[in-house]
C-alpha cells in the first residue's frame, strides 16, 4: 500500500499502534551478527516451531530483533512486557522458556545474568549493570523492532520526524535545528554536521548528493553495522531529512561488503520505504523526491576516507585526492556532496523529534548527545555501549564493561582505530568527548574502544596498527606508501630483538614528517599509535631495544616458554599437543620444554589447566 | 591578480594558479617529481610541499595543487618543509637505490640516505609518479597501462602483465618517465620497437625510407583524425 | 564443453550481472563481487567481458580488481579459512592462531594451496569482537578460537594434525 499524505501516514501509524497490545507476551531474540554467530537463527526457528506446535500464536508474539549490544552473552533473549533478560539461551531452553517463563511467569535461574562483582542474579534487562549506566537513545530501539519490518519502525514513531520536516519546516530551519543541537560527525573527525549541510546547500552545482558512510573500517568498531542491521529505517529517515535540508534528491549508502546482513537489511528497508511511499517521487505529496542506492565496498579501509569513497563510488580505485576543495563543493562526480556516517544520520530523527534544546542538554560543552562505543578486547562485558558524552573511561570500562578478565591487569585502552592512540591508566577518570580524547593523543574515531591488559605488548600493538595501515595504504603518495612500511620494518626489528639505540628517535622523526607530508588522513594519522605508545609506554620500547625483553610476554623472539615445576603435575596434555614434540617428562612428574626445538606456538600454555606453563 | 608572499618576497599571481606556478614565475625554485604541466596534478610525490600561513594558522600543503590566495604567506624552506622533503627523498632513495635522478636531486637539496632503510631490490626505478598512466589515458587516450594492487605492492604496467592490445607503441609513457624506468628499445635496423613486452613493426617513410613510427600508432592516428593512412606513411620531415 | 563455449557462457553471465546494475560503471565493485561469486574468482575472460560491456578500459578494471582485497585473480580453494585479525581478536591471541594455520597448511595468508584444497586469508575485523578470536570456516563463524581448536577444525577438513582427540 502506498501512502500519499501526512494524514495517511498518521492514520497508518495509529492503526498499527491500536492493533498492538503492549501487554501481550513477546519473545525478542537478538539476531545481530554476533548472536547469529552463536546460533540465534536456529533459536528463532525453534521458538517458532514450539509456538506453532502448541498453537500459542494468539498468546505469544515472536520477534527477531537487531543487536542488543551485549554480545558477550549471546544469544540474548528478552521477554516482554516484563523485559526478562535471558542470556546464552540454547535450543533446549526454548520449550521451557515458553511454558515456564512466558506463560507462567516462572524465572529460569540458569539463564539469568549473574553480576560478577556481587554474585547477584539479575532478572530484568534494565537492571543488568551493562545496561544500567547506558543512555540508549540511538541504539536502544534496536532491541524492540524487527529490522525487516517497516510496521515495527512506524509503531515506535518512525518517520514522524520526516513528516514533521516535510510538513512545514523550511530547509533552512532544519539546518538551524541541527546546528543548534551541535551534532558533530560520529565517523571520527567530529565536524559539525549542520555546517556541512549548510555548505552543501549553498554550494553551486546540480545534482547534489547525500551519502551515508557505512564503510566502517576501524578494527574493533561495529556500531555502524549494528545500527544498519538493527534499525535501518532510522538511518534512511536521517538521510531523507538531510537531503531535504540540503536540496538533494540522490543518496548513496556505501557499506562494507564484510557486512552481508547490514547490506541485506538496509536493502529491504529501502524497498519497503519505496513501497510505502516515504522514499521515491513526491514523498507524502510534499513535492520532495529522494531515493537511495546501496553500493558495496570491496575491502579497502581507505574508502572510509571521503574522497576515496567518492572514487570508489565512481567505479575507480579508492585513492584519495587532496582536499583543498571541500566535498561540499566538489565531491562525488565533482558535484556538491554531503557525507555523514551511519551513527550521525541515526541521530537526526531524534533531534528533529525532540528538539535541539533537549539534545543540547546531553553531553559536554562542545560534544552533545550520546556516543556508541564498541567495548572490546580484554574486557569482561564485550559489547556495544551508548553513553552520554562526558562519562569517564573508568565508568565505561569498570561499571559497564565489568573490568578486565580474571588474571589480567588493565594497562591501556585504545580508541580511534588505527588513527587513534593508546590511553594509559592515569587518564581513566577523564570525561570523554571529542576534544578530551584528542588532547591525550588519541581520538574519538568511530568509537572503537579496545581494552588492553598486562599481557598486551604496547610495542607489538604499535606494530600491529602499522602493519594494518601498510596493507591498507592505497599507495598513491610517497610518505604513506613508503614511510609506513619503513616504520613497520623498524618496529619488526625492535620486536624481534634487532632494535638499535636511536630507533625510537628515528620513529618519532618519520612520524612528524608523515603527519605533515601525507596526502590524506590515513597517512597523516598513521603515526598516532606509535607516538602515543612511545609517549606513555616508553619503558616497554627500552626493554625491547636494550634488554631484548618483552615485558608482556608477547614478542615471540624475545620470550621463552617454561614449565613451572611447582605447578606442573605431569598430566602430559601439553606434551601430547606439542607440534614440535619438544616437551618431555615422566608421568606425574614435572615436564620440561626443550628450548632448542620450541616453535613458540603457544599450544602448551593454552592447554595447561594448572597455569604451569609460563612465559619469560 | 592575487598578492601573496613567497619566501619573504612579495609576488603577484593570476587567480586560480597554484603556489608552484607563482613561485616558478618569480624565480623561486621548488623541487618536483610527479608534476607535469599537461597532466592531472595528483600531488603524489609530496616533494613540492610548502608551509603556508593564513592568519595565525600554519600548515603544510602541496604547492602543485594549492591555489594562491590573497595575503597568503608561503615558506618553501621552513624546517617542517625540509623534514617532509628529506623523508620523501630518503624513502625514494631506499625504494630506487639505482636511480641517479633521485640521488642527484637529494644531493642538491642536501639529503643523505637513511641507513636504517633497507634498499629495495624489486622496484626498479619506478617512483609511481603516475605521469605515464596519465599521459596514456589523458593525452594518447588509449589507457593501455595502469596501476595494479595497492600500498607497497602498487606497480605500473599492462593489465595481467601481458602485452596489451590497446598499446599503440607511441612511447609517450617512456618520454614522460622522469627516472627512465620505462624502457623503449628499438632494433638496430630500426624495423622493430619493443615496449611493455610488445613488439611493434615500424613503418618506413615512403619518401626518405627512415623507420619512424609503429604501424599501430599510425592506424590509431588515422582513425582519430580521419587523415588517410596513405598520407600518414610519410614522416613529418618529408611531408 | 568446448572452451569457446564456456567463454561465451561466461560473457553472457557477465552481461546479465552488469544489466542488473543498469550498466552503471559506478557499480563496478559490486559487479565484480557478483562475478567473483559466480566463478569463485575473477577469470581474465570475465574481466575482459566486464571491460567491454561497461565500456571501461581493461586497465581500469584490472586496477579495481587488484586494488580491493575482496577480489582474487586466481581460483580459490575448496575450503576457505578467514581469520579475523581485528584489534580485539589480535589482543586475544589471533597471531598465535595465524602462525599455527600457516604452519599446518603451509600457506601464507592470502594464498591457496597448490591442490586447491585450502585458501587462507586474514580479514580486518568482522565486527563480532565478543567471539574473538574468530575463524570463518567456509562461511561459518567459529568463535573463541585457540590453537588446539584450530587444529580440530583443520583435522575435520582432512589435515593431519595433532589434537587432544588422538
Amino acid at each position: 500500500m502506498k501512502i500519499k499524505s501526512f494524514k495517511e501516514l498518521k492514520s497508518l501509524r495509529e492503526k498499527i499502534s491500536n492493533s498492538r497490545d503492549p501487554e501481550k507476551n513477546c519473545i525478542t531474540i537478538c539476531a545481530g551478527t554476533g548472536c547469529l554467530a552463536y546460533g540465534a537463527q536456529s533459536l528463532v526457528n525453534k521458538f517458532k516451531a514450539e509456538i506453532e506446535k502448541d498453537n500459542l500464536e494468539e498468546e505469544i508474539d515472536i520477534r527477531s530483533t537487531g543487536c542488543h549490544g551485549f554480545c558477550e552473552q549471546g544469544p540474548v533473549v528478552v521477554i516482554y512486557p516484563e523485559k526478562v533478560f535471558y542470556r546464552r539461551v540454547g535450543l533446549d531452553d526454548a520449550a521451557e522458556v515458553i511454558h515456564k517463563t512466558v506463560l507462567n511467569g516462572e524465572i529460569l535461574d540458569r539463564l539469568l545474568y549473574t553480576d560478577p562483582s556481587s554474585g547477584e542474579k539479575i532478572i530484568h534487562e534494565d537492571d543488568v549493570p551493562f545496561y544500567k549506566k547506558q543512555m540508549r537513545l540511538v541504539f536502544g530501539m534496536n532491541g524492540q523492532i524487527d529490522p525487516k519490518s517497516l510496521e515495527d519502525y512506524l509503531a515506535i514513531g518512525g518517520y514522524s520526524a520526516l513528516a514533521k520536516v516535510l510538513n512545514g519546516m523550511e530547509p533552512g530551519a532544519v539546518i538551524e535545528e541541527v546546528k543548534k543541537a551541535n551534532l558533530r560527525g560520529r565517523g571520527g573527525g567530529g565536524f559539525s554536521a549542520g555546517w556541512k549541510w549548510e555548505s552543501t546547500r549553498k554550494a553551486k552545482g546540480d545534482p547534489k548528493y547525500v551519502i551515508c558512510n557505512a564503510d566502517e573500517g576501524d578494527p574493533g568498531a561495529y556500531m555502524d553495522r549494528s545500527l544498519l542491521e538493527g534499525n535501518p529505517h532510522s538511518i534512511l529517515e536521517g538521510m531523507m531529512i538531510g537531503a531535504y535540508a540540503i536540496g538533494s534528491n540522490e543518496g548513496y549508502i556505501y557499506v562494507r561488503n564484510e557486512y552481508p546482513l547490514a547490506v541485506k537489511n538496509v536493502t529491504i528497508a529501502i524497498e519497503k520505504g519505496r513501497e510505502l511511499g516515504v522514499l521515491g517521487e513526491d514523498i507524502l505529496d510534499s513535492g520532495f523526491s529522494f531515493d537511495i542506492k546501496v553500493n558495496r565496498g570491496g575491502g579497502a579501509f581507505v574508502c572510509g576516507e571521503s574522497s576515496a569513497l567518492f572514487a570508489s563510488l565512481e567505479g575507480r580505485t579508492g585513492e584519495p585526492r587532496a582536499k583543498y576543495i571541500h566535498a561540499t563543493d566538489r565531491g562525488l562526480n565533482n558535484k556538491p556532496t554531503n557525507l555523514n556516517n551511519v551513527e550521525t544520520w541515526a541521530n537526526v530523527p531524534l533531534i528533529i523529534n525532540k528538539g535541539a534544546e533537549w539534545y543540547q542538554s546531553i553531553g559536554t560543552e562542545n560534544s552533545k548527545g550520546t556516543k556508541i562505543f564498541s567495548l572490546v578486547g580484554k574486557i569482561n562485558n564485550t559489547g556495544l555501549v551508548e553513553i552520554p558524552m562526558g562519562m569517564t573511561l573508568r565508568e565505561i570500562i569498570e561499571d559497564i564493561g565489568g573490568g578486565t578478565p580474571k588474571g589480567g591487569k588493565f594497562k591501556a585502552v585504545q580508541t580511534g582505530g588505527p588513527s587513534g592512540g593508546c590511553i594509559p591508566e592515569q587518564f581513566l577518570d577523564m570525561p570523554i568527548d571529542f576534544d578530551a580524547l584528542t588532547k591525550v593523543g588519541s581520538m574519538m574515531g568511530s568509537g572503537g574502544m579496545i581494552v588492553m591488559d598486562d599481557r598486551t605488548c604496547m610495542v607489538d600493538v604499535a606494530r600491529y596498527f602499522l602493519k594494518f595501515l601498510e596493507g591498507e595504504s592505497c599507495g598513491k603518495c610517497v610518505p604513506c606508501r613508503e614511510g609506513v612500511r619503513r616504520m613497520r620494518e623498524i618496529l619488526d626489528d625492535i620486536c624481534e630483538g634487532r632494535g638499535r639505540e636511536g630507533d625510537v628517535e628515528i620513529l618519532e622523526s618519520i612520524s612528524h614528517a608523515l603527519i605533515d607530508g601525507s596526502l590524506c588522513a590515513l597517512g597523516a594519522t598513521a603515526p598516532n599509535p606509535v607516538l602515543s605508545t612511545i609517549k606513555y609506554f616508553r619503558e616497554e620500547y627500552s626493554a625491547h631495544i636494550q634488554e631484548k625483553k618483552c615485558p608482556a610476554g608477547v614478542c615471540k623472539e624475545l620470550i621463552r616458554y617454561k614449565i613451572d615445576e611447582e605447578n606442573c603435575n605431569g598430566c602430559g596434555v601439553c606434551a601430547r599437543l606439542c607440534p614440535a614434540e619438544c616437551i618431555s617428562g615422566e608421568k606425574k612428574q614435572p615436564h620440561v620444554i626443550d628450548q632448542e626445538k620450541c616453535i613458540k606456538c603457544g599450544s602448551c600454555r593454552e592447554s595447561c589447566k594448572f597455569d604451569a606453563v609460563i612465559v619469560e | 591578480m592575487v598578492n601573496l608572499t613567497i619566501d619573504k618576497k612579495k609576488v603577484q599571481a593570476e587567480e586560480g594558479s597554484t603556489i608552484l606556478k607563482a613561485a616558478q614565475s618569480n624565480g623561486i625554485e621548488i623541487p618536483t617529481l610527479c608534476y607535469h604541466d599537461e597532466l592531472t596534478t595528483s600531488g603524489a610525490c609530496r616533494l613540492c610541499s610548502v608551509e603556508i600561513k593564513k592568519g595565525e594558522r600554519t600548515r603544510i600543503v602541496t604547492s602543485c595543487i594549492y591555489q594562491v590566495e590573497k595575503g597568503l604567506i608561503v615558506n618553501t624552506q621552513s624546517e617542517r618543509v625540509m623534514n617532509v622533503r628529506r623523508l620523501v627523498l630518503q624513502l625514494l632513495m631506499a625504494r630506487c637505490p639505482e636511480s641517479e635522478i633521485i640521488r642527484e636531486l637529494a644531493e642538491k637539496v642536501g639529503v643523505k640516505p637513511q641507513p636504517r632503510f633497507k634498499p629495495d631490490e624489486d622496484k626498479g626505478e619506478c617512483i609511481l609518479c603516475r605521469q605515464c598512466v596519465e599521459v596514456c589515458e589523458e593525452v594518447v587516450e588509449v589507457s593501455a597501462i595502469g596501476f595494479s594492487y595497492r600500498g607497497a605492492d602498487k606497480a605500473v604496467g599492462t593489465p595481467f602483465v601481458e602485452p596489451s592490445r590497446a598499446c599503440i607503441g607511441c612511447g609517450a609513457c617512456a618520454y614522460v618517465c622522469p627516472t627512465g624506468h620505462i624502457k623503449m628499445e628499438e632494433s638496430d635496423s630500426g624495423k622493430e620497437r619493443v615496449i611493455w613486452d610488445k613488439t611493434f613493426k615500424m613503418v618506413a617513410c615512403k619518401v626518405c625510407g627512415r623507420y619512424f613510427a609503429p604501424q599501430e600508432q599510425l592506424e590509431y592516428i588515422g582513425k582519430k583524425t580521419g587523415v588517410p593512412l596513405s598520407k600518414l606513411y610519410t614522416c613529418v620531415n618529408c611531408r | 564443453m568446448s572452451e569457446v563455449n564456456s567463454v561465451e557462457k561466461m560473457e553472457l553471465k557477465v552481461k546479465d550481472i552488469i544489466q542488473k546494475y543498469g550498466s552503471d560503471r559506478g557499480f563496478v565493485v559490486p559487479i565484480l563481487q557478483d562475478v567473483q561469486k559466480e566463478f569463485n574468482y575473477l577469470p581474465k575472460e570475465a574481466l575482459n567481458a566486464v571491460s567491454s560491456h561497461l565500456d571501461v578500459a581493461i586497465s581500469r578494471i584490472f586496477e579495481v580488481a587488484t586494488f580491493y582485497k575482496a577480489f582474487s585473480l586466481t581460483p580459490r580453494g575448496r575450503h576457505q579459512l578467514s581469520l579475523c585479525v581485528g584489534t580485539a581478536c589480535y589482543v586475544r591471541g589471533a597471531p598465535l592462531i595465524e602462525s599455527n594455520i600457516e604452519r599446518v597448511l603451509d600457506l601464507r595468508p592470502g594464498k591457496t594451496s597448490p591442490d586447491l584444497e585450502f585458501s587462507f586469508d586474514t580479514v580486518n575485523c568482522l565486527g563480532s569482537c565478543a567471539l574473538g578470536p574468530i575463524l570463518v570456516v567456509d562461511g561459518e563463524y567459529q568463535g573463541q578460537m585457540t590453537v588446539s581448536k584450530t587444529n580440530k577444525v583443520l583435522k575435520k577438513l582432512g589435515k593431519k594434525v595433532k589434537t587432544d582427540e588422538n
